[in-house]
Protein backbone atom coordinates (compact mmCIF):
# COMPACT_ATOMS: atom_id res chain seq x y z
CA UNK A 1 0.00 0.00 0.00
CA UNK A 2 1.25 3.36 -0.73
CA UNK A 3 0.20 6.82 1.40
CA UNK A 4 0.79 9.79 -0.90
CA UNK A 5 2.12 11.87 1.90
CA UNK A 6 1.21 15.26 1.15
CA UNK A 7 5.12 16.67 1.66
CA UNK A 8 6.68 14.02 0.40
CA UNK A 9 4.84 11.97 -1.96
CA UNK A 10 4.35 8.66 -2.58
CA UNK A 11 5.88 6.41 0.23
CA UNK A 12 5.63 2.88 1.50
CA UNK A 13 3.44 2.00 4.35
CA UNK A 14 5.43 0.43 6.02
CA UNK A 15 7.02 3.37 7.29
CA UNK A 16 3.48 4.22 9.14
CA UNK A 17 1.72 3.28 11.73
CA UNK A 18 -1.72 3.68 12.49
CA UNK A 19 -3.53 5.26 15.77
CA UNK A 20 -7.39 5.44 14.36
CA UNK A 21 -10.30 7.11 14.07
CA UNK A 22 -9.20 10.81 12.89
CA UNK A 23 -12.19 11.88 15.34
CA UNK A 24 -9.62 11.93 17.98
CA UNK A 25 -8.43 15.26 16.61
CA UNK A 26 -12.11 16.51 18.28
CA UNK A 27 -11.23 16.05 22.07
CA UNK A 28 -13.74 17.35 24.07
CA UNK A 29 -13.77 20.73 25.97
CA UNK A 30 -12.78 18.94 29.80
CA UNK A 31 -14.52 22.22 31.48
CA UNK A 32 -17.92 21.17 29.75
CA UNK A 33 -20.26 20.36 32.01
CA UNK A 34 -21.26 17.12 29.99
CA UNK A 35 -17.37 16.29 30.04
CA UNK A 36 -17.60 12.92 31.48
CA UNK A 37 -20.46 11.66 29.64
CA UNK A 38 -18.49 13.39 26.28
CA UNK A 39 -14.93 11.86 27.21
CA UNK A 40 -16.72 8.05 27.58
CA UNK A 41 -18.25 9.00 24.03
CA UNK A 42 -14.71 9.77 22.77
CA UNK A 43 -12.75 7.00 24.63
CA UNK A 44 -14.68 4.03 23.91
CA UNK A 45 -17.25 4.94 21.08
CA UNK A 46 -16.19 4.41 17.51
CA UNK A 47 -17.97 4.26 14.12
CA UNK A 48 -17.29 1.10 12.33
CA UNK A 49 -17.64 2.04 8.62
CA UNK A 50 -18.05 0.11 5.46
CA UNK A 51 -16.56 2.70 2.94
CA UNK A 52 -15.37 5.77 3.56
CA UNK A 53 -13.28 6.28 6.75
CA UNK A 54 -10.74 9.00 8.22
CA UNK A 55 -7.49 8.25 10.16
CA UNK A 56 -4.79 9.19 11.49
CA UNK A 57 -1.37 8.02 10.66
CA UNK A 58 2.13 8.55 11.83
CA UNK A 59 4.91 8.94 9.54
CA UNK A 60 7.83 7.47 12.13
CA UNK A 61 10.22 6.67 9.74
CA UNK A 62 10.08 9.53 7.88
CA UNK A 63 9.51 13.59 8.65
CA UNK A 64 7.53 11.87 11.64
CA UNK A 65 4.43 14.13 10.75
CA UNK A 66 0.86 13.20 11.84
CA UNK A 67 -1.45 12.86 8.69
CA UNK A 68 -5.57 11.91 8.05
CA UNK A 69 -5.87 9.60 5.61
CA UNK A 70 -9.19 9.41 4.02
CA UNK A 71 -9.64 5.57 3.11
CA UNK A 72 -12.40 3.07 1.74
CA UNK A 73 -12.09 0.24 4.52
CA UNK A 74 -13.93 -2.12 1.67
CA UNK A 75 -11.56 -1.43 -1.57
CA UNK A 76 -8.45 0.13 0.41
CA UNK A 77 -7.88 2.88 -2.04
CA UNK A 78 -6.64 5.79 -0.60
CA UNK A 79 -8.56 8.64 -1.22
CA UNK A 80 -7.31 11.49 0.07
CA UNK A 81 -4.28 12.42 2.44
CA UNK A 82 -4.00 15.65 4.16
CA UNK A 83 -1.43 17.37 7.17
CA UNK A 84 -3.49 16.32 10.66
CA UNK A 85 -2.29 20.18 12.12
CA UNK A 86 -3.78 21.97 9.21
CA UNK A 87 -7.10 19.91 9.57
CA UNK A 88 -6.74 20.78 13.55
CA UNK A 89 -6.29 24.14 12.74
CA UNK A 90 -9.29 24.38 10.23
CA UNK A 91 -11.28 23.06 13.20
CA UNK A 92 -10.60 25.87 15.43
CA UNK A 93 -7.69 23.89 17.18
CA UNK A 94 -4.66 26.17 18.26
CA UNK A 95 -1.90 23.19 18.48
CA UNK B 1 41.33 15.69 37.03
CA UNK B 2 39.59 13.18 35.57
CA UNK B 3 41.61 11.36 32.09
CA UNK B 4 38.74 10.88 29.79
CA UNK B 5 39.05 9.13 26.75
CA UNK B 6 36.17 10.03 23.42
CA UNK B 7 35.29 7.32 21.88
CA UNK B 8 33.38 7.21 18.45
CA UNK B 9 29.89 5.56 18.34
CA UNK B 10 31.53 2.54 17.24
CA UNK B 11 33.65 2.44 20.26
CA UNK B 12 36.47 2.82 18.83
CA UNK B 13 38.86 5.35 19.63
CA UNK B 14 39.53 6.44 15.86
CA UNK B 15 36.47 6.11 13.08
CA UNK B 16 36.13 2.93 11.32
CA UNK B 17 36.69 2.73 7.59
CA UNK B 18 35.90 -0.17 5.61
CA UNK B 19 36.88 -0.61 1.68
CA UNK B 20 35.03 -2.99 -0.82
CA UNK B 21 35.72 -3.01 -4.37
CA UNK B 22 33.83 -0.03 -5.21
CA UNK B 23 32.82 1.05 -1.88
CA UNK B 24 33.98 2.77 0.94
CA UNK B 25 32.51 3.40 4.44
CA UNK B 26 33.68 5.52 7.00
CA UNK B 27 32.72 6.43 10.31
CA UNK B 28 32.33 10.08 10.33
CA UNK B 29 32.16 11.29 13.94
CA UNK B 30 33.82 15.12 13.24
CA UNK B 31 30.04 16.68 13.11
CA UNK B 32 28.28 18.54 15.46
CA UNK B 33 24.50 18.49 15.28
CA UNK B 34 21.67 20.81 16.33
CA UNK B 35 17.88 20.97 15.92
CA UNK B 36 15.50 24.02 15.23
CA UNK B 37 12.06 23.67 15.41
CA UNK B 38 10.36 26.90 14.05
CA UNK B 39 7.62 28.18 16.67
CA UNK B 40 3.93 27.71 15.84
CA UNK B 41 3.59 31.27 13.78
CA UNK B 42 7.04 32.46 13.95
CA UNK B 43 8.19 30.25 11.15
CA UNK B 44 9.39 32.83 8.53
CA UNK B 45 10.83 34.70 11.48
CA UNK B 46 12.89 31.80 12.12
CA UNK B 47 14.18 31.31 8.85
CA UNK B 48 14.88 34.67 8.36
CA UNK B 49 16.86 34.68 11.69
CA UNK B 50 19.26 31.58 10.91
CA UNK B 51 19.85 33.00 7.40
CA UNK B 52 21.05 36.77 8.83
CA UNK B 53 22.83 35.33 11.71
CA UNK B 54 24.38 31.98 10.66
CA UNK B 55 24.32 32.57 6.81
CA UNK B 56 21.85 29.49 6.03
CA UNK B 57 18.91 29.52 3.88
CA UNK B 58 17.04 26.81 5.70
CA UNK B 59 16.00 23.90 3.03
CA UNK B 60 12.41 23.15 1.47
CA UNK B 61 11.40 19.38 2.36
CA UNK B 62 13.43 16.46 1.88
CA UNK B 63 16.64 18.58 0.65
CA UNK B 64 19.77 19.90 2.19
CA UNK B 65 21.31 23.06 2.51
CA UNK B 66 24.69 24.88 3.03
CA UNK B 67 25.43 28.05 3.51
CA UNK B 68 29.21 28.61 5.11
CA UNK B 69 30.43 26.59 7.80
CA UNK B 70 26.89 25.28 8.57
CA UNK B 71 24.62 22.48 6.68
CA UNK B 72 21.20 22.02 7.47
CA UNK B 73 18.89 19.20 6.48
CA UNK B 74 14.83 19.77 6.49
CA UNK B 75 13.49 16.77 9.12
CA UNK B 76 9.91 17.72 9.04
CA UNK B 77 7.50 20.36 9.20
CA UNK B 78 9.29 23.15 10.30
CA UNK B 79 12.02 20.99 11.82
CA UNK B 80 15.61 20.99 10.83
CA UNK B 81 19.18 19.77 11.63
CA UNK B 82 22.28 21.95 11.69
CA UNK B 83 25.63 20.34 11.17
CA UNK B 84 29.01 22.08 10.92
CA UNK B 85 32.56 20.42 11.99
CA UNK B 86 32.36 19.49 15.37
CA UNK B 87 36.63 20.68 16.15
CA UNK B 88 35.05 24.23 15.09
CA UNK B 89 31.52 24.52 16.33
CA UNK B 90 31.50 22.42 19.37
CA UNK B 91 29.07 24.98 21.12
CA UNK B 92 26.97 24.54 18.02
CA UNK B 93 23.76 23.98 19.93
CA UNK B 94 24.66 27.45 21.77
CA UNK B 95 25.23 29.48 18.93
CA UNK B 96 21.97 28.57 16.81
CA UNK B 97 19.80 29.11 20.53
CA UNK B 98 21.73 32.91 20.34
CA UNK B 99 20.58 33.22 17.00
CA UNK B 100 17.19 32.61 16.53
CA UNK B 101 15.96 33.36 20.11
CA UNK B 102 12.71 33.24 20.98
CA UNK B 103 11.04 32.49 17.54
CA UNK B 104 12.81 28.77 17.60
CA UNK B 105 13.92 25.58 19.77
CA UNK B 106 17.17 24.34 19.51
CA UNK B 107 17.93 21.24 20.93
CA UNK B 108 21.84 19.60 21.13
CA UNK B 109 22.27 16.00 19.05
CA UNK B 110 25.57 15.11 18.51
CA UNK B 111 25.71 12.60 20.72
CA UNK B 112 22.09 11.05 19.69
CA UNK B 113 23.33 10.43 16.21
CA UNK B 114 26.03 8.72 14.11
CA UNK B 115 27.30 9.21 11.12
CA UNK B 116 28.71 6.66 8.02
CA UNK B 117 29.74 7.98 4.74
CA UNK B 118 28.89 5.61 2.17
CA UNK B 119 31.27 6.10 -1.72
CA UNK B 120 32.17 4.63 -4.04
CA UNK B 121 30.26 2.70 -8.20
CA UNK B 122 28.59 0.58 -6.02
CA UNK B 123 26.92 2.28 -3.54
CA UNK B 124 23.16 2.94 -5.36
CA UNK B 125 23.21 -1.25 -5.82
CA UNK B 126 24.02 -1.20 -1.88
CA UNK B 127 21.42 1.40 -1.11
CA UNK B 128 18.68 -0.51 -3.45
CA UNK B 129 19.12 -3.47 -0.70
CA UNK B 130 19.49 -1.36 2.27
CA UNK B 131 16.58 1.18 2.11
CA UNK B 132 13.40 1.64 -0.03
CA UNK B 133 13.97 5.17 -1.24
CA UNK B 134 14.42 5.28 -4.94
CA UNK B 135 17.91 7.14 -4.13
CA UNK B 136 18.74 6.32 -8.53
CA UNK B 137 16.18 8.98 -9.47
CA UNK B 138 17.67 11.62 -6.97
CA UNK B 139 20.43 14.37 -7.10
CA UNK B 140 22.69 16.03 -5.19
CA UNK B 141 20.90 17.74 -2.29
CA UNK B 142 18.24 15.33 -1.36
CA UNK B 143 17.21 14.27 2.10
CA UNK B 144 15.59 11.69 3.16
CA UNK B 145 14.65 9.45 5.81
CA UNK B 146 14.04 5.98 5.59
CA UNK B 147 14.13 2.77 8.05
CA UNK B 148 17.01 0.99 7.45
CA UNK B 149 18.02 -2.07 9.56
CA UNK B 150 14.55 -0.77 11.07
CA UNK B 151 16.23 2.36 12.69
CA UNK B 152 15.27 5.89 11.31
CA UNK B 153 17.36 6.81 9.54
CA UNK B 154 18.64 10.25 7.29
CA UNK B 155 20.00 9.12 4.23
CA UNK B 156 21.77 12.52 2.55
CA UNK B 157 22.69 12.84 -1.42
CA UNK B 158 25.93 14.24 -1.45
CA UNK B 159 26.85 13.31 -5.07
CA UNK B 160 24.08 11.81 -7.15
CA UNK B 161 25.59 8.06 -7.68
CA UNK B 162 28.43 8.53 -5.85
CA UNK B 163 28.76 9.75 -2.33
CA UNK B 164 26.04 8.95 0.52
CA UNK B 165 25.82 9.84 3.94
CA UNK B 166 23.72 7.82 6.49
CA UNK B 167 22.70 9.36 10.18
CA UNK B 168 21.34 6.86 12.33
CA UNK B 169 20.67 6.73 16.31
CA UNK B 170 24.26 6.61 17.76
CA UNK B 171 22.95 3.61 20.21
CA UNK B 172 22.25 1.44 17.33
CA UNK B 173 25.53 2.27 15.52
CA UNK B 174 26.41 -1.09 15.54
CA UNK B 175 23.85 -2.39 13.95
CA UNK B 176 23.48 0.31 11.47
CA UNK B 177 27.37 -0.71 10.63
CA UNK B 178 26.44 -4.10 10.59
CA UNK B 179 23.57 -3.39 7.92
CA UNK B 180 25.95 -1.31 5.96
CA UNK B 181 28.51 -3.95 6.20
CA UNK B 182 26.51 -7.29 5.40
CA UNK B 183 24.65 -5.36 2.37
CA UNK B 184 28.06 -4.74 1.11
CA UNK B 185 29.59 -8.26 1.30
CA UNK B 186 26.06 -9.61 -0.39
CA UNK B 187 26.33 -7.17 -3.10
CA UNK B 188 30.31 -7.12 -3.89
Amino acid sequence: MIINHPILGPRDAQEFTYLGDAALIDRPDWQADNAAEAFHDYLYLRDNPAGEHRELWFHEQGDRSWLVVTRNTVTHDILNVELARDVARARGRRK
Amino acid sequence: MHSLKAITPLGGTCPQIDHFDGLLISENSDRALASIAARQGREAECSAAVQSILGLKLPQPAKWSIGGAYMAWWMGPDLWMVDADHTDHELLAVNVKRAVGSVGSVAEQTDGWCRFDVSGARVLDVFERLCNLNLRAGEAGDAHRASIEHLGCFVLCLEAGAKYAVIGPRSSAGALHHALLTTAQSVI
